[in-house]
């Protein structure tokens, strides 16, 4: 490991704003001895890329024939959400998602068709099981941070050792929640780890409306505690930070920012229309950086895998998402009486 | 618990946070200037150095205040969060309705808030702007969310360990007016008082006074005033539970008394008084007498201290409600 790798408080957070990269767009890493996350790891992160785009793939079908509502895909994100909660432990730490971190939830617990059931309205198969320590989607931007922050308290007060991951996206940035979570966090000094996924838009809003700042992450300086930002379209760069903010926020040494630069290939929902706002040219750009076709590049070269099996593999995660969906339109939808449920406790 | 024959409202509050501390270790306090100072009104003075390491003074933002609450909950611990009056819950209000009130049925069950928010309020100490707002009927519009408030010290010390007991979130309003100028006994074997029940805290046959919080005590000057002047006998119910609303314990006592005066500090449109009056018409559609008459704040903002007076409603206007409804127009 170089010294770059290991003191990334001190160097990579006061960098020159260029957000951190090991890997480059086509697969190769940037210079040799950068951290690398472990073989099996890096098989894994490709599965539930692949995993992840299989669904929105899916989803988006379905919209389209008025088969599920609004769907928000993660496409051209995945690295940034993948990298990121690889380094976390689903049976220790809180997962805390803004919306469209899907294969975030799936790894932590939430099974595939459950989560199918809940964008089809199954809304007590979508329930997230006992045990799987994971919030649900916040439809109110930035709400969720200052439950990120209220849990990771708990989980200090506590004793229990676990660290609480949050998301956000660039534009949640602006809500008062986000400064307020921040503040509590960096003065409570709690075991939070923020990542901003900023794929530079808020539905039409380019981040440019967001902020004057030149980087997301340059905030957590005014929170008193480290904010990096990663290129995020780089997993084992995203994995790496990550790691280290884990780390740190299970040695007792507070809250670390994350800012994920990605770009959001896709529409923000499946009700949006990109082409009225942004430049094709823009997108064509962007796709060049696509975190899967990188993953893919690095992982053939070192074969960790051939081009064959991925083939099959992406026709066998197809294939899992079918079957998952079958048995999340198996499940009841609810009834009238479901609106007096669970209001206070029965 | 610690028993007192004579204690003001604000110690009752602070023997049921003691209590509470002190019978589950999951309880912790936070809020602005809550810990060393014990709160502007002193209601947690104490608290911090008695358990230590379980009361905390928070940044001064309440959106984060309740925020956290929630996360707290969630991680397993058992929140009171003070807000240091209730007028500024605004700064929280997209916590408190979107978030605390709906994620047990948001999540179908799967999370539930064991969280209880306290704050001051009502009018009648000269306060700044804001100090003293009464916004329980935006609270009481938003379902997922209990609201107590008490009148006396028991029910400050009963309501409020309910309230921390309770598995969901809980309002507790606490009449700032009263914090020092009510006093009563506080004692071990009280019994059992359902908290969303209302009680009648003055007997009488010929007039229903409903009030809470701050207006229960305005109400009972008013139905003493009304039997000693006019020899008419009004009795006087506490709401105790502003939402849910005890509408069997209202329809009862109204039905009993027919003719019926509502009494609230926040202002008129919207305010639960129409939702009252409402209800028992719709209850007692041919038993109760019309109108039903309400006394409240007007439709104006709460106006600088020299003229709450003007603002507030007072014993007098109750009297001339009570008179108007026995007496007829």
């Amino acid at each position: 490991m170089t010294d770059q790798a290991t003191s990334w408080a001190a160097e990579w957070a006061t960098g020159d704003g260029r957000p951190l990269q090991f890997l480059m767009a086509d697969g190769r890493l940037v210079r040799p001895g950068l951290p690398r996350p472990p073989d099996e790891l890096v098989l894994e992160a490709l599965r539930l890329m692949l995993l992840s785009r299989a669904l929105d793939e899916k989803c988006t079908r379905l919209h389209r024939q008025g088969r599920l509502g609004l769907y928000a895909p993660v496409h051209g994100q995945e690295a940034a959400v993948v990298g990121s909660h690889l380094a976390i432990d689903p049976a220790v730490d809180w997962l805390v998602p803004a919306s469209r971190e899907q294969p975030a939830m799936l790894r932590h617990g939430w099974p595939l068709d459950r989560l199918l059931a809940s964008l089809l309205g199954r809304i007590d198969a979508a329930r997230i099981p006992a045990g799987v320590r994971m919030l649900p989607r916040q439809q109110s931007i930035a709400s969720q941070l200052p439950h990120a922050a209220g849990i990771a308290w708990a989980s200090s007060l506590r004793g229990l050792g676990g660290v609480t991951l949050a998301y956000c996206g660039d534009g949640a940035t602006s809500e008062g929640d986000f400064h307020e979570a921040c503040n509590l966090a960096g003065v409570m000094g709690v075991p939070l780890v923020l990542v901003i996924v900023n794929n530079q838009y808020a539905i039409s809003t380019p981040v440019s409306r967001q902020t004057r700042a030149a980087r997301l992450a340059d905030r957590a300086r005014g929170y008193g505690f480290p904010g990096v930002a990663v290129d995020g379209d780089d997993l084992f760069a995203m994995y790496e930070v990550t790691r280290q903010a884990v780390e740190r926020a299970r040695a007792g040494d507070g809250p670390t920012m994350i800012e994920a630069v990605t770009y959001r290939v896709g529409f923000h929902n499946t009700s949006d229309n990109p082409s009225l706002y942004r430049d094709p040219a823009e997108v064509t750009e962007a796709r060049q950086r696509d975190p899967v076709a990188r993953l893919v590049a690095y992982a053939t070269s070192a074969h960790l895998i051939e081009h064959d099996r991925i083939d099959d593999q992406e026709a066998e995660l197809r294939a899992e998402v079918d079957s998952a969906l079958d048995r999340a339109l198996s499940y009841p939808p609810p009834g009238p009486e479901d609106v007096f449920r669970h209001i206070f406790a029965e | 618990m610690v028993e007192k024959q004579d204690v003001t409202l604000l110690q009752a509050v602070r023997a049921a946070l003691a209590d509470a501390m002190e019978s589950d270790d999951q309880v912790v306090l936070l809020g602005q200037d809550v810990g060393r100072l014990g709160g502007v009104f002193r209601a947690t003075e104490g608290l911090s150095d008695h358990f230590p390491g379980r009361v905390f003074d928070t940044p001064l933002a309440e959106g984060s205040i309740v925020g956290a609450s929630i996360g707290l909950a969630i991680g397993g611990l058992v929140p009171i969060a003070e807000i240091q009056f209730l007028g500024f819950l605004h700064q929280a209000f997209h916590q408190v309705t979107q978030q605390l009130a709906r994620y047990r049925f948001r999540t179908r069950g799967r999370f539930h808030l064991p969280v209880t928010i306290r704050a001051p309020y009502g009018g009648g100490l000269r306060m700044p702007e804001f100090h003293p707002d009464s916004l329980e009927s935006q609270l009481a519009n938003t379902p997922g969310l209990k609201v107590f408030t008490p009148a006396f010290p028991d029910d400050a010390y009963s309501l409020l360990r309910a309230a921390i007991r309770d598995p969901d979130p809980v309002l507790v309003l606490e009449p700032q007016r009263l914090y020092r100028s009510v006093r009563g006994p506080l004692r071990a074997d009280a019994p059992e008082q359902d908290p969303q029940r209302a009680r009648l805290r003055r007997e009488g046959e010929d007039l229903l006074l409903v009030g809470w919080g701050p207006t229960l005590h305005t109400c009972l000057a008013a139905a003493d005033d009304l039997e000693e002047h006019h020899g008419v006998r009004a009795a006087v119910l506490d709401l105790r539970c502003l939402s849910p609303l005890d509408y069997e314990g209202l329809v009862g006592a109204a039905a009993a008394r027919r003719r019926v005066v509502v009494v609230h500090e926040g202002v008129r449109t919207a305010g639960l008084g129409a939702e009252i009056v409402a209800t028992l018409q719709e209850s007692l559609a041919g038993t109760i007498s019309l109108p039903i008459l309400r006394v409240t704040a007007p439709d104006t903002p709460y106006p600088p201290g020299r003229l709450e007076d003007a603002f507030l409603p007072r014993s007098e206007n109750v009297v001339e409600a009570g008179l108007r409804l026995v007496t007829g127009p």
